[in-house]
């Protein structure tokens, strides 16, 4: 069988060193994804091809898209003498095949263990009148992927975000986090919705969900310009999705131009949607206009059609901290027992958020711990089970070895299309999360009731 | 030709040598460089060719010493199927930390070998390299060593670090050593010899050695084990006692074969079992090599009966593929060789391949088989992919995971032909799911949509 713990639940504390399984990956696919929400950018990972590769890979899986970028094709000598001539190479080479708008460079293990020194590298080489090249460092022995993205964002802004001194303008930047192009075109949707205009950034729509145009486009029509990149410093107020994935980079664009960012969370369940209209609401002045209302009233009448289905449920659920502190809200929302929270991301204020929120709901006797694996939510699982496991495809290991369904959320799903375009925040996640949710359960009572508890009805 | 390249230099200087016209030049190709720095490299790393060769090894606990992400990239990324443990399906990683790059990483190490032993006694533990252990210098050697002293198992070093060639065959090589080394007798053990044979180079994905070992059975032969599909540690060390070497993927496996020949005199031959030609060619050669009758007739007969199977799927295919335009790029050349026949065989023309690791000699035998004016390529980059695809008018493509999307997007079916499948392509029924799946992607109805588009002919 797929089931890697042991038979018998070992005493907590017994998983110590390394990881078995794991729920996070390193920074570079973060930092990748991230740049690729540039229009005009190719990523270029520096280090040696493989990292590339996997990267690459990985994100393709993800998102069922050609994900490009180049790599400094680190060998032995450049790991022994410094990357410096490569990364130079690299940039010549890059602007002269590939003739991006922009290169954004990031790390690896190997180039950040020998201490490249990637600004100095960046100002010695040569690079095209109007072309750029910005950087981040992303160490991957430090943080996980959602760290490489965040990085990466704050790279975004120092380099690229300019203030012209003069007054604000009514215009909101919206840091969407670590998710799905569909997630940031719901995102973008709702923000314009209120009649509010904004430069979103990263922005994957269009690059990572690109539409069959009969052509091959190494730069797709989707991301953020850099232009409008520049023009971000010049906006009233920055909405700041996930404080993992957005807060650094948003407090980086506070000092450097002056525009103040709103802490939110991504806009995953009725609170932190709620959440994220009134900040729009209150920054800019204006209604929440009547469609979103009915939005809004759809869900909640949805979610009285339908919380006998979910309602006291346990669940296990696994990924992202973004993604998980507000699902888990959702969640609770839905009145159901979040028993299990993990994630891979190191950093003890996980925890301490998500135990807040269990506490004001008055949820006694779950775990939730930063910088798990799969083998330690395996293992309670078995001590204790759960109605349903939320995550990523890793999960279905579990699922299937202790027979609970699983609806995948976050990254990566590999085993599954269309996920990339389908939202699961604003309202609309809403409703699709609890399509999924339910539809699992009952998916789950149908294939285990008699003949006679077979209903038509339910 | 309505299509334009996206990138309008994509045949760079430094690389015109890489990419030669069958027919046309006369120069011999440029392969096994290292990839050009800034190149969109389709191609991994050491690690990557270790990882791939050893992590069918069923019981054993693949221990990946450096961060997280090599071990969360290669978690089981491979279709190889197992009859009993799952254990290579796991994935371990000591996640390497910043105070261990700065520190040194081996007390961690040490740790994890000893938490993993406690936890599921497996019988071996490889402990892969990565970049950042090669770099600080941890003696994976000195710990394994001591670790197999310790606690009674085989805890095998492989020396993986990714930066140490840009060329995943060096991580085969790695991958060998380690075989070598765990296989090799200790003090006073001896292996008998027998009348089974090794299969080296055969990977189980989709139970592909299932399939060939059922034809072998037919014939009177008996696998003794694989290297390294559906193997376990305790079969793995029966490997010197085989009368003969299979060697199917020869560019991971080749050179194994040489060693097994040189350390326990075990003879080796090539066979192929992509597509239904090869299949036959290939049993015929082991039937051969036996030298008895009883098997050379078992052999004729099985032949006989599977290609009265296979020949009229492949002709019912075949008219509907005939004259259709095919391109390759594939991690071995191995594999485009197998694909180019079989595709041939299915009457379409093959009009650009290349790989990511192929020698000269390869090369010479894909220039041999494919007609005059075929693109051939070493260490593409989509770049050039994208260009040949569009300038070859390719119907259809097969390779892996990152050029799928890139096909598609210009329209164009493909079929995946990478180690991560879990549908067998191998033997008789392999090549009659290669032409279902060939036949189901070029002429899927999805393309019609796509020329027929109502908002473009309205725009005229
Ligand atoms: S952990 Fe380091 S070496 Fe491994 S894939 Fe990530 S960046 Fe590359």
């Amino acid at each position: 069988m797929l089931d890697c713990t042991p038979d018998k639940p070992l005493t907590e504390g017994a998983h110590t060193t390394g990881k078995i399984n794991p729920i996070k990956t390193c920074q570079p696919v973060g930092a990748m994804y991230a740049a690729l929400g540039i229009h005009g950018c190719l990523p270029h990972s520096h280090g040696s091809q493989g990292c590339c590769s996997y990267h690459r890979m990985a994100l393709s899986r993800h998102f069922h898209e050609p994900a490009m970028a180049s790599t400094s094709s680190f060998t032995e000598g450049a790991s022994v003498f410094g990357g410096a001539a490569n990364l130079k190479t690299s940039i010549k080479n890059v602007f002269a095949i590939y003739d991006p708008e922009i290169i954004a460079v990031h790390t690896t293990c190997l180039s950040e263990t020998i201490g490249d020194d990637i600004p100095t590298i960046i100002k010695q080489s040569e690079i095209p009148e109007g072309r750029y090249v910005i950087h981040a460092n992303t160490p991957s022995y430090h943080g996980s992927h959602v760290t490489g993205f965040s990085n990466m964002c704050k790279g975004i802004v120092s380099y690229l975000a300019e203030s012209d001194g003069g007054e604000k303008k009514e215009r909101a930047n919206i840091f969407p986090g670590f998710v799905n192009p569909g997630d940031m075109r719901e995102i973008r949707r709702i923000v314009t919705e209120m009649g509010v205009p904004s430069i979103m950034y990263p922005d994957t729509t269009g690059v990572m969900d690109s539409p069959m145009r009969k052509t091959y486009e190494m730069y797709p029509r989707g991301g953020a310009t850099i232009a409008e990149i520049k023009e971000s410093g010049n906006s009233k107020l920055t909405l700041s999705l996930g404080a993992w994935s957005s807060d650094e980079a948003a407090a980086t664009l506070q000092a450097k131009c002056g525009v103040p960012g709103v802490p939110l969370r991504i806009p995953i369940g009725v609170r932190a949607t709620d959440d994220l209209i009134m900040a729009v609401k209150e920054g800019f002045g204006v209604d929440v206009p009547e469609s979103l209302e009915v939005e809004r009233g759809q869900v909640i009448d949805t979610l009285i059609d339908t919380h006998f289905q979910y309602e006291g449920k346990t669940v296990a659920v696994f990924g992202d901290p973004d993604i998980l502190v507000p699902l888990t809200e959702f969640l609770i929302t839905m009145g159901m027992i979040p028993k299990y929270v993990v994630t891979g991301t190191p950093g003890n204020k996980f925890e301490k958020t998500v135990n807040g929120m269990l506490e004001e709901a008055g949820i006694e006797g779950s775990r939730v711990k930063a910088e798990g694996d799969l083998f330690d939510l395996h293992q309670w699982i078995k001590e204790e089970p759960v109605d349903l496991l939320i995550g990523n495809t890793h999960g279905k290991y579990i699922a299937r070895a202790e027979d609970i369904p699983l609806v995948r959320v976050g990254f990566p799903v590999f085993d599954r299309a269309v996920h990339p375009l389908m939202p699961i925040v604003g309202y609309r996640g809403c409703l699709r999360l609890i399509e999924m949710i339910s539809n699992a359960l009952l998916e789950r009572r149908d294939r285990d009731s008699l003949d006679e508890d077979y209903e038509l009805i339910l | 030709m309505e299509n334009e390249c996206s990138v309008p230099t994509a045949c760079i200087d430094e690389r015109q040598f890489s990419i030669v016209t069958t027919g046309k030049n006369k120069s011999r190709i440029h392969c096994a460089d290292d990839s050009l720095a800034g190149a969109v490299s389709q191609r991994a790393c050491v690690y990557s060719g270790a990882r791939v060769v050893l992590n069918p090894v069923t019981d054993a606990v693949h221990l990946v010493h450096g961060p997280i992400g090599c071990a969360a990239y290669t978690w089981d990324i491979r279709g190889s199927l197992s009859s009993g443990p799952e254990m290579f399906r796991q994935s371990f990683s000591t996640d390497l930390k910043e105070r261990d790059v700065v520190f040194g990483g081996e007390k961690k190490l040490v740790a994890c070998i000893d938490e993993v032993v406690g936890k599921y006694h497996p019988p071996a533990i490889f402990v892969y390299a990565t970049c950042v252990v090669g770099l600080i210098g941890d003696d994976i050697v000195a710990v394994c060593k001591e670790a197999s002293g310790r606690h009674g198992i085989d805890v095998i070093p492989v020396e993986s670090s990714g930066f140490l060639s840009g060329n995943k065959i060096v991580g085969y090589r790695a991958a060998g050593e380690a075989l070598l080394k765990l296989i090799r007798p200790k003090d006073g053990e001896t292996v008998e010899k027998t009348r089974k044979l090794n299969f080296l180079g055969e990977y189980n994905l989709g139970g592909e050695k299932w399939l060939v070992e059922r034809y072998l059975r037919e014939m009177g032969i008996e696998i003794n084990v694989a290297f390294t599909g559906d193997s376990t540690v305790a079969a793995l060390k029966r490997a010197p006692g085989a009368c003969l070497n299979l060697v199917q993927c020869s560019g991971s496996m080749h050179w194994v074969a040489m060693n097994l020949e040189k350390e326990y005199g075990t003879p080796y031959i090539d066979v192929n079992f992509f597509g239904a030609a090869n299949t036959a060619e290939s049993l015929r050669r082991i039937a051969r090599f036996y030298g008895d009758e009883e098997i050379v007739r078992r052999t004729e007969a099985l032949i006989e009966r599977e290609m009265e199977r296979v020949r009229p799927v492949v002709e019912k295919y075949r008219a509907r593929l005939a004259g259709k335009r095919a391109a390759i790029y594939v991690g071995g050349a191995f594999k485009a060789l197998a694909i180019i026949r079989q595709l041939q065989e299915l009457g379409m023309e093959v009009v650009f391949t290349g790989t990511q690791t192929g020698k000269q000699e390869d090369y010479e035998q894909i220039g041999a088989i494919v007609s005059e004016g075929t693109v051939v390529i070493d260490d593409a980059n989509p770049a050039e992919i994208e260009k040949f695809l569009l300038e070859k008018d390719v119907d259809m493509m097969a390779g892996g995971v990152k050029e799928r999307f890139l096909a598609h997007k210009l329209g164009i079916g493909f079929v995946d032909h990478n180690h991560d499948r879990k549908d067998g392509l191998a033997g008789f029924d392999g090549a009659i799911r290669f032409a279902r799946e060939v036949y189901a992607t070029t002429c899927s109805p999805v393309w019609e949509r796509v020329k027929k588009n109502p908002f473009e002919e309205a725009e005229g």
